[in-house]
């Protein structure tokens, strides 16, 4: 246990690291470039740190830090699989990472013609017919697919339509990206004997809605890791009364080569090129929310879009129907050349092997553990699968939240807890296709033991972990007296 | 090439185990009739030295910024990225986290990004900043849904001195949500005091104003802080180019409820525009309406009760609040806020200052130089930071052509965005172009000239 300084509570006055460039020009007076009120009176109180002191603060956090490169981090709906290295090699070459936004198209064609390579992958990968590649996160592709079904329902005399069905198990991002698009979400339940969508509950609310439904959100496999089978189903109720299906691809690493959205009977798709296309999540982003469509939504599709013409590659500007830009520039290239990278080093056999492998690893872990934890839905499972923390809890007052930090002081993260909300002391279990038998099976071990700990000595479980730089922090005492940010002279517990 | 560890033997042991015989008994949940039955339509998969060769290819296409003269700037910036800052950044216990869900194993990422928000803070002069955001232009949306509110419907102002690139965002979400937007004339370089007083109204939910503007220029913050309070209204400052802090008065000195930005300049490479930085930094009595992630410090509940990070006010997010939530944001941008603290450590209080006083000297003699030369005009006479515009003696497709021959990637040609203005150029001279880069630029000018 420790604690490491502030950055400002190093150095001393004077102190600097980083050396600024000659001014070989004839200097002028600020006063004579600035109006007298719009000059800084007070510099900006930033450290006064020396190189040396920055590199070892740095490395000292990085080392409080647990990445995929630490070990297992089976974090359920967030597809922590292996980032390879090659991708941010790639990433940073100059011709790259060195080219500006606004650049005339001859000057930017490498860039060009690897978006709009990518954007055909995506298409073919989703079943869609045209993808932009602007949004820059998943919500930020829900919210741009919403927009577009808005776009397209208005231009069908269909504006009043402002209702979006969202199963109860959907990630929290789909009812807060509806009400962002000016939308109100309805609830589908799920059936307690499938985990798919309730069909009779979903008939009844289209049948009282008919005339006002916009959209159906839908995440297939869902969050309990399971493929609802009745999806064509779905997707032909849902279109009979006028409404679209937008399909959130956070689970798409299940679906690769196997299935495709397009074929399911979705209009619009967006992809989390930071979770299925193993671009770095880097402690919550940046990501990549590309969306692809089907053709009726391309005239709605943000723009500009690349195109192919006799002279190379170019930026094509969208038609009036566009629903404008979501964001400046082009979308989060970086992660786009890694993603580029990522398929191109696949091929076709190999993501489908990827979906394949990541579905096994998530089936031999629901099955190795079902002996001592229950699994809220005992099925075929696809690329993860909730088991539950109940038994635990009613027996030995042992909760999620406990198991999950016990399994910290084996030097693995944590499953997501509490999520899909609908399973109580949910532990959300996704492995990935890249991890080792041996890490599978270690962590197996660990949950039969902590299990085992929770009937024997529920403590240790109680007041997990003991092993990380921290143990358990305030998270009531954060909220109640928020301190988001240091100032000077504030004290520090160490 | 692949990532997957376990071999064909590895997997049939596994499949054993569940009793099954092969890899499709798995796919059995998915129904004949969407499954895809045939491989898909990719390139096949290419070995690394290959894939290297073939993007090395594609990236060599492209000319880059150190391989030409560029003085485009126009919202992107380019900015010296000291040594210490990749090495750091890209330490791979921080590339390959997730959100900080689990703080006792994520104290450097909060950490760190506590340090993130301190520093905006200190630059901004305000009281909170959060965790980031996508980028300046959905960050500057979110402050103006901030001041919306919920199923507001009011009004937002905006000068058209804002970034073209951010008022078409601005325009794609108010259809959207269904407020409006009220665009304010650029006179002589500045937003119009006269045409800013006669659009804020008491209706009126936000006051956006960028500094310095699209056009480099400073506005007069002192004059338009009032207009912008005479109501109700957030007053919104916009900044693109952050390096102009070193030396310009902060958002908090002059006013403003909100600064919103874009940081990505600051230790993170331009990607041809993304992944960028998107910043809020507000007054304190913001912070329960905040979009985004927010690290707050905090002690731990037993044993010696040192101190830590964790990620605070989480009710009001999208994973607790559902549709009511104060955004649908869920990722942000910390790797690239983890290179910005880092490059903020580096300049350091000195340094900062430094910077901003280097670009903006650099450009005033760039500016000196090129208005010098006959036929070359200020478009206009407001004070400007790093980047000015001229009025150009040919047509800007003529220069473009000359630049690219002389190997020079000219300014940004305002046409674009501002039909009025056919014949200017809007030239960004950073710290990273040398006198020599300054002096080739103005004898191309003077040969196009000739």
């Amino acid at each position: 246990m420790s604690v490491e300084n502030l950055i400002f509570e190093k150095g001393a006055p004077g102190r600097r690291a980083a050396t600024m460039t000659a001014l070989d020009v004839p200097k002028e007076s600020l006063e004579s470039m600035i109006p007298e009120g719009m000059l800084r009176k007070e510099p900006a109180p930033l450290p006064e740190v020396s190189e040396i002191e920055i590199v070892r603060h740095y490395t000292h956090l990085s080392q409080r830090n647990f990445g995929v490169d630490t070990g297992f981090y089976p974090l359920g709906s967030c597809t922590m699989k292996y980032n390879p290295k090659i991708n941010e090699d790639m990433a940073v070459l100059p011709g790259f990472a060195r080219i500006h936004p606004l650049q005339p198209d001859s000057t930017v064609q490498g860039a060009i013609q690897l978006i709009f390579e990518l954007e055909q992958y995506l298409a073919e990968i989703a079943g869609m017919t045209r993808v932009t590649l602007q949004p820059s996160a998943g919500a930020h592709g829900e919210l741009t697919g919403l927009m577009l079904i808005k776009a397209y329902h208005e231009s069908n005399g269909q504006g009043h339509r402002h209702l979006v069905l969202i199963p109860d198990n959907a990630h929290g991002t789909n009812p807060a990206s509806a009400t962002l698009a000016d939308y109100k979400s309805v609830e589908v339940k799920t059936d307690p004997r499938t985990g798919g969508i309730d069909m009779e509950h979903l008939k009844v609310v289209l049948d009282s809605n008919a005339a006002n439904i916009a959209a159906i959100m839908l995440t297939n496999p869902n969050t309990l890791g399971l493929f609802d089978s009745n999806v064509l189903e779905i997707a032909k109720m849902v279109h009979e009364v006028g409404g679209q299906l937008y399909y959130d691809g956070a689970n798409a690493n299940a679906v690769l080569g196997i299935t495709r959205p397009g074929d399911m009977g979705f209009d619009v798709v967006h992809f989390n090129l930071h979770k299925t296309c193993s671009t770095p999540h880097g402690g919550g982003g940046p990501g990549s929310g590309p969306i692809g469509v089907k053709e009726h939504l391309i005239p709605f599709l943000p723009g500009p879009l690349p195109a192919k013409g006799d002279n190379g590659y170019y930026w094509a500007d969208q038609g009036p129907q566009s629903i404008g830009k979501v964001r400046a520039n082009n979308g989060n290239f970086g992660v786009l050349v890694r993603a580029y990278t990522y398929i191109r080093t696949y091929g076709p056999d190999g993501l489908l092997h990827v979906a394949q492998s990541a579905i096994l690893n998530a089936n031999y872990l629901r099955h190795e553990l079902a002996s001592d934890y229950e699994i809220a839905y005992p099925l075929i499972c696809q690329h993860e699968f909730v088991a539950t923390a109940e038994h635990q809890k009613e027996e030995y007052g042992v909760t999620a939240l406990d198991i999950a930090k016990r399994i910290l002081d084996f030097g693995m993260y944590a499953p997501t807890i509490y999520f899909p909300l609908i399973v109580h002391e949910a532990l959300m279990i996704e492995p990935t296709e890249t991890e080792t038998r041996e890490t599978l099976d270690f962590f197996v071990s660990v949950m039969r033991q902590i299990a085992e700990e929770a009937r024997t000595d529920p403590e240790i479980v109680k007041t997990a972990p003991h092993s990380t730089p921290v143990g358990r922090l305030d998270q009531a005492l954060a909220a109640r007296k928020p301190n988001l940010r240091w100032t000077p002279g504030q004290e520090v517990t160490h | 090439m692949s990532y997957i560890p376990n071999t064909q033997e590895d997997q049939q042991t596994m499949l054993e185990k569940l009793g099954l015989l092969s890899l499709e008994a798995l796919m059995a949940p998915v129904p004949e009739n969407v499954r895809l039955r045939r491989p898909l339509d990719l390139p096949t998969a290419l070995a690394e030295p290959d894939l290297k060769r073939l993007l090395n290819g594609m990236a060599t296409k492209n000319k880059n910024q150190d391989t030409t003269r560029s003085f485009l700037g126009a919202g992107t910036y380019d900015h010296a990225i000291p040594s210490v800052v990749p090495h750091l950044q890209r330490r791979s216990e921080f590339v390959t986290s997730y959100t900080p869900y689990q703080p006792e194993v994520s104290q450097g990422m909060l950490q760190a990004i506590y340090e993130f928000q301190t520093m905006v803070c200190q630059i901004t002069g305000l009281d909170i900043a959060n965790a980031s955001l996508y980028d300046g232009s959905t960050a500057m949306i979110e402050a103006v849904l901030l001041a919306i509110g919920p199923g507001g419907r009011g009004e937002v102002v905006i000068s058209m001195g804002v970034d073209p690139q951010y008022r078409r965002v601005l325009h794609t979400y108010a259809h959207t949500r269904g407020f409006n937007v009220k665009e304010v004339p650029v006179r002589n370089g500045v937003t119009s005091i006269e045409d800013l007083d006669a659009a804020v109204s008491a209706t009126t939910a936000a006051v956006v104003i960028q500094q310095p503007n699209f056009f480099g220029c400073i506005e007069d913050m002192r004059s338009i802080e009032p207009i912008a309070h005479k109501g109700k209204a957030v007053f919104v400052t916009t900044i693109t180019e952050p390096a102009s802090l070193g030396v310009l008065a902060s958002p908090g000195d002059y006013g403003a409820d909100i600064a919103v930005g874009e940081l990505m300049s600051f230790g993170n490479t331009m990607s041809y525009g993304g992944p960028a930085l998107g910043f809020m930094s507000a007054r304190n009595k913001y912070m329960r309406l905040m979009p985004g992630r927010l690290v707050g410090q905090t002690v731990e509940e037993g044993g010696l009760k040192q101190t830590g990070y964790v990620l605070t006010l989480q009710t009001r997010e999208q994973h607790i609040r559902r549709e009511r939530a104060t955004s649908n944001i869920c990722t942000n941008q910390s790797l690239l806020a983890v290179g910005a603290t880092i490059y903020m450590a580096a300049l350091g209080k000195q340094g900062f200052h430094e910077l901003g006083e280097l670009c903006l000297q650099k450009a005033h003699y760039a500016f000196r130089q090129i208005t010098a030369i006959p036929g070359y005009k200020a478009s206009f006479n407001a004070p400007f930071y790093d980047e000015f515009v001229i009025t150009v003696p040919v047509s800007t497709q003529k220069l473009q052509q000359h630049f690219e021959q002389a190997g020079i990637i000219g300014g940004y040609v305002l046409g674009k965005s501002y039909p009025d203005m056919p014949n200017d150029m809007l030239f960004c001279i950073t710290e990273t172009r040398t006198k020599e880069d300054i002096d080739y630029l103005v004898k191309v000018l003077k040969e196009v000239q000739a």
